[in-house]
């Protein structure tokens, strides 16, 4: 392979050694891209603090040759969409379980898993394994997930050519104190198919998944994701998405605790007249040790006609740190371009810190876009009004929270799914009533 | 009911001294007014009693029906049953009026012993209250206040005083505002409460809401302190007169 193109020594042993811990799998039709991957990784090394895009979070963790343990965390909580009828796939600390799993059968969606058709020679999958995360390098590197483009041990291969009668729901156990799970998912939704997938649980140790979804013209992806709860687990997910004319990409993520996570999401919207939206909600409590929470969004114009959203809340408490680094890039041609980008921290103390970057670089002239970002604290005078009506303090302060996080719940369409996320964020509340 | 004995009160971050030894009793059943020229501390009596941050006590004392009301918490104080009616109500974005109602009386009962109300009894209670004041079911579907007129938030603040059902009731200019049909719909909301174990205090600075809502005793504050007490007449005094005749008369 060339030669890395930054002679920077520590960070090409860095690499070596991530790599060296590693068993790369081998053969199969992604064996081109999985080497194309390692190749790339190779020339960009992984990252370090002083690399601008990871200024605010340390990648030290995501680095490390071995991951360290994570506490298994039961909170007795019944499985989050439990009540929701769909496909589930279950992940246990990266490893796929049939036993537990549904049967992957559902009309109008092909459902395979990456290690099992990995095997076979030829796939609809092979013109997508690697591609949109290759693509998605540029013009910010992405080290961790070229990492899991190379190393990914399983993940699931869904084509939706239909509307789905109902959701495939990935649900993520972490059983294993040490696990290190490597992920890596891909979606294809056919012209006019549709498709929604939920995604749970803590997954692992530290977890490195990549998610590429390919939405043909005309096709709807929903995702909704919560990220388990375990206070130590680290993760670092990235979604690589390329949106055709007329298509629709519509993304949230709940992430509860977690010492740390980075969710990277890189959205190519390619056709006219398409639409993506991603939202998150995050909220951390440092009191269980490190809380630290990154979403860096990369959103890219380059067809006419579309719109983009990007909504992220953060409420932090006890020293939990909120990163948001957000980008709308418009590309010359892409008028008519409506884009639109928020993210907010509600700090509950004052030892809880918000850093966010929020960028527009617009080459087209006829352009609506727009973005904002604030941090504050609880609204004293509604809180007073509140309890001056009987609301106790921490009931008041939820109520305040929820609203607070109103807008990116908003961005879940379906009502049930909203509904079971508000459940979960009012059990967070009511568990750190005081 | 309510007694207030000597309130001397500052504010926390400044040295400025606000209520200078208010002595005020209401008993139950009674509406008593407040009336005083800007500044003279009537908001600030009723925050102080309903437990709002930034105050300092720094003598004096105010209890309900005998219990302390300057050692509880604001919710406690609601709970005991003190409610105050907002000189300015308060928006609060993404909060729905009827969660926030229900929250509220749920939260107060609960407080109490008492058993929540189901969403359907809730329900049922909050669109009879709503329809007598006029208070349509879009607005209660909004969130809190927001986007209501002056008047609307002021009705508002009727409603939920008249399902939370409290005993011991501080509106504090719930008159200003209001355009005359509202001002009417508004006092009879609070003459439909009037009942022997409630009691009122009814700051304004017009005769023209106490001639709806008759009050037994008239209060003049001036200067952080209770200056004259009298009966309804002399709120005519002062609708005649202005304050000037009865600050020289103590000068
Ligand atoms: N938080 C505060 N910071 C600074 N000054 C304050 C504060 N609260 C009250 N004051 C001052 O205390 C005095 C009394 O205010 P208050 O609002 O109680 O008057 P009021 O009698 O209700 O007047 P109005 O009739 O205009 O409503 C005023 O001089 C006001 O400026
Ligand atoms: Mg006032």
């Amino acid at each position: 392979m060339a030669a890395p193109m930054r002679k920077d020594e520590a960070r090409v042993a860095a690499t070596e050694a991530r790599l060296a811990a590693l068993d790369l799998p081998k053969g199969g039709f992604t064996a081109h891209a999985r080497a194309n991957a390692l190749a790339r990784l190779r020339e960009m090394g992984l990252p370090g603090r002083r690399d601008e895009y990871w200024k605010f979070t340390d990648p030290a963790v995501l680095n490390a040759t071995e991951a360290a343990k994570a506490a298994l965390f039961d909170p007795k909580e019944s499985q989050l969409f439990g009540g929701v009828d769909c496909v589930k796939l279950v992940f246990v600390d990266g490893v796929f379980d049939a036993e537990v799993s549904d049967d992957p059968v559902l009309a109008g969606v092909e459902i395979a898993r990456l290690a099992e058709a990995g095997a076979s020679d030829i796939h609809w999958a092979q013109e997508l394994y690697g591609a949109l995360e290759a693509k998605g390098q540029s013009p910010v590197v992405r080290p961790f997930a070229a990492l899991n483009t190379a190393a990914a041990t399983d993940g699931v291969l869904i084509r939706a050519t239909a509307q789905a009668a109902k959701p495939v729901h990935l649900v993520y156990r972490h059983e294993s104190e040490a696990s290190d799970a490597i992920l890596h998912h891909c979606v294809k939704i056919e012209p006019g198919a549709e498709l929604t997938l939920l995604e749970t649980g803590p997954a692992a140790a530290r977890f490195n998944k990549v998610m590429e979804v390919d939405v043909a013209a005309g096709g709807r992806f929903h995702h909704v994701r919560a990220q388990g709860r375990d206070h130590e687990r680290r993760a670092i997910t990235h979604i690589f998405a390329r949106v055709a004319e007329e298509a629709s990409f519509k993304s949230f993520t709940l992430t509860v605790n977690g010492q740390m996570t980075r969710n990277e999401c890189v959205i190519e919207i390619a056709g006219d007249d398409a639409i993506a939206h991603v939202a998150g909600a995050a909220l951390g409590d440092g009191s269980y040790g490190r809380f630290h929470h990154d979403d860096t969004i990369f959103v890219t114009h380059d067809a006419e006609r579309c719109e983009s959203r990007q909504v992220f809340k953060k409420v932090l408490k006890n020293g939990a740190v909120g990163v948001f680094q957000g980008k709308i890039l418009v590309k010359p041609g892409a008028q008519k371009t409506d884009g639109y980008q928020i993210s907010q921290s509600l700090l509950l103390d004052e030892d809880s810190q918000f850093l966010a970057k929020p960028e527009l670089e617009i080459y087209a002239d006829d352009v609506k876009c727009s973005h904002g970002s604030t941090t504050g604290a609880i609204d004293e005078t509604a809180l007073f009004y509140l309890r001056s009506r009987g609301v106790g303090k921490q009931d008041a302060t939820a109520l305040l929270v929820l609203s607070f996080l109103a807008d990116a719940i908003a961005e879940i369409e379906d009502e049930t799914l909203a509904a079971e996320i508000v459940e979960r964020l009012e059990a967070w509340l009511q568990r750190r009533k005081k | 009911m309510l007694n207030i004995k000597n309130l001397q009160v500052k504010l926390e971050e400044e040295d400025k001294q606000i209520l200078k030894g208010v002595d005020l009793t209401v008993e139950a059943g009674k509406v008593h007014a407040i009336m005083g020229p800007n500044g003279s501390g009537k908001s600030t009596l009723s925050y102080v009693l309903s437990g709002r941050d930034g105050y300092e006590v720094t003598g004096g004392s105010a209890t309900l029906d005998g219990e302390d009301l300057l050692e509880m918490e604001p919710e406690e104080r609601a709970a005991a049953g003190l409610f105050l009616a907002f000189q300015y109500p308060v928006e609060i974005p993404g909060v729905g009026n009827m969660t926030f109602l229900r929250t509220a009386l749920n939260s107060q009962r609960k407080a109490r012993g008492e058993d929540e109300v189901s969403a359907a009894e809730f329900l049922k209670l909050v669109r009879e209250k709503a329809k007598a004041l006029k208070i349509d079911a879009d607005m209660l579907k909004r969130p809190v206040n927001v986007g209501f007129s002056g008047g609307e938030k002021k009705r508002n603040e009727i409603l939920q005083m008249a399902v939370l059902e409290p005993r011991m009731c501080i509106l504090d200019e719930t008159d200003s505002g209001l355009d005359v049909d509202a001002m009417k719909l508004v006092s009879d909301g609070v003459n439909a409460l009037r009942d022997e174990g409630r009691a009122f205090l009814v700051i304004t600075h017009y005769q023209r809401l106490l001639d709806h809502i008759q009050p037994d005793v008239v209060h003049i504050m001036a200067a952080g302190r209770i200056v004259k007490t009298g009966g309804p007449e002399l709120a005519l005094e002062v609708e005649k007169n202005g304050y000037a005749d009865i600050l020289a008369e103590l000068a």
